[in-house]
């Protein structure tokens, strides 16, 4: 999945690269986007229960019960990828199971247990946002780019208080 | 009823980004870069706060509530505090989220073996 330049390949290679894509068996969009949407669902389902149970016990109201709620899944995911069954739901559900939070915790826990064996900070420590990194990295600078957006044009800005 | 919502809402949000994989083949990296990005300017826009009180956890789950969150932090730490707020504030919220994943993680990488 090389989102490659083609501008350095040989004839012959573009010759493969259109024969590979010709023989690529087409994928089923429809029915992987069934099962996104399944999964997806269900996890959001399970999230708003936990959310629930801390609005009616943890005496949290609505909206700061979601903080803690994405905590507990993101438990939940980096057990279930530790027993390696995340990632056995994530080959049946694509998107749907990586698309909720519980996917981003997938990607850190897999990273860090996949790399362990580089060492501590080496490998757990360096490679652990290998893959959530991007997403991170363009969350914060779009927050910081709708942020400053927000300053310029907040009607009532006197650019601090 | 808001179960309702959450698995509808969820799960569309779900299948954006299946087609995200499969008919504009991009990567899973690029798909959640574009799904936080897509959250934070909805919630610059004014978009993403209504949409949580309709669906609850169905706009809190997927990812793109990630870059809600970061605006949101910036944002309200900016009316409190102003122009610094927007540096200051960016994590505020997503803390419990970044915490607890890197902390599990590690945890996990020092007790569990590699699968597969």
């Amino acid at each position: 999945m090389s989102n490659g330049k083609n501008n350095q390949t040989t004839p012959t290679q573009k010759e493969y690269q259109a024969l590979a894509k010709k023989r690529e068996p087409s994928r089923p969009v429809v029915s992987n986007c069934i099962k996104a949407f399944l999964v997806g669902g269900l996890i959001s389902i399970i999230g708003q229960a936990i959310q629930d149970m801390f609005v009616n016990w943890g005496g949290f109201d609505r909206k700061e019960a979601s903080n803690p709620t994405v905590a507990v899944l993101i438990l939940i995911s980096v057990i279930l990828t530790s027993l390696g069954v995340y990632d056995k739901i994530a080959q049946w559900a694509g998107a749907g199971s990586a698309v909720p939070v519980t996917g981003f915790a997938n990607t850190m826990a897999s990273a860090a247990i996949e790399h362990r064996s580089e060492g501590l900070v080496l490998g757990v420590g360096g490679k652990m946002f290998k893959l959530s990194g991007p997403v991170i990295v363009f969350g914060t600078v779009a927050a910081f780019v709708v942020g400053i957006v927000h300053w310029i044009f907040d009607p009532g800005s006197t650019g601090g208080s | 009823m808001i179960y309702l919502w959450a698995f509808l809402a969820g799960g569309a949000i779900c299948v954006i980004g299946q087609i995200c994989f499969d008919v504009f083949k991009l990567t899973p990296a690029h798909t959640m870069t574009l799904l936080v990005v897509a959250g934070a300017v909805a919630e610059g826009l004014g978009l993403y706060d209504p949409l949580i009180n309709y669906v609850g956890a169905g706009a809190t789950v997927p990812i793109t509530s990630f870059g809600n969150a970061l605006v949101h932090g910036a944002i309200s730490e900016y009316d409190d505090h102003g122009w610094i707020g927007i540096i200051t504030g960016i994590f505020k919220i997503t803390s419990a989220g970044i915490s607890a994943a890197i902390i599990f993680s590690f945890i996990a990488a020092l007790i569990a073996k590699p699968k597969g």
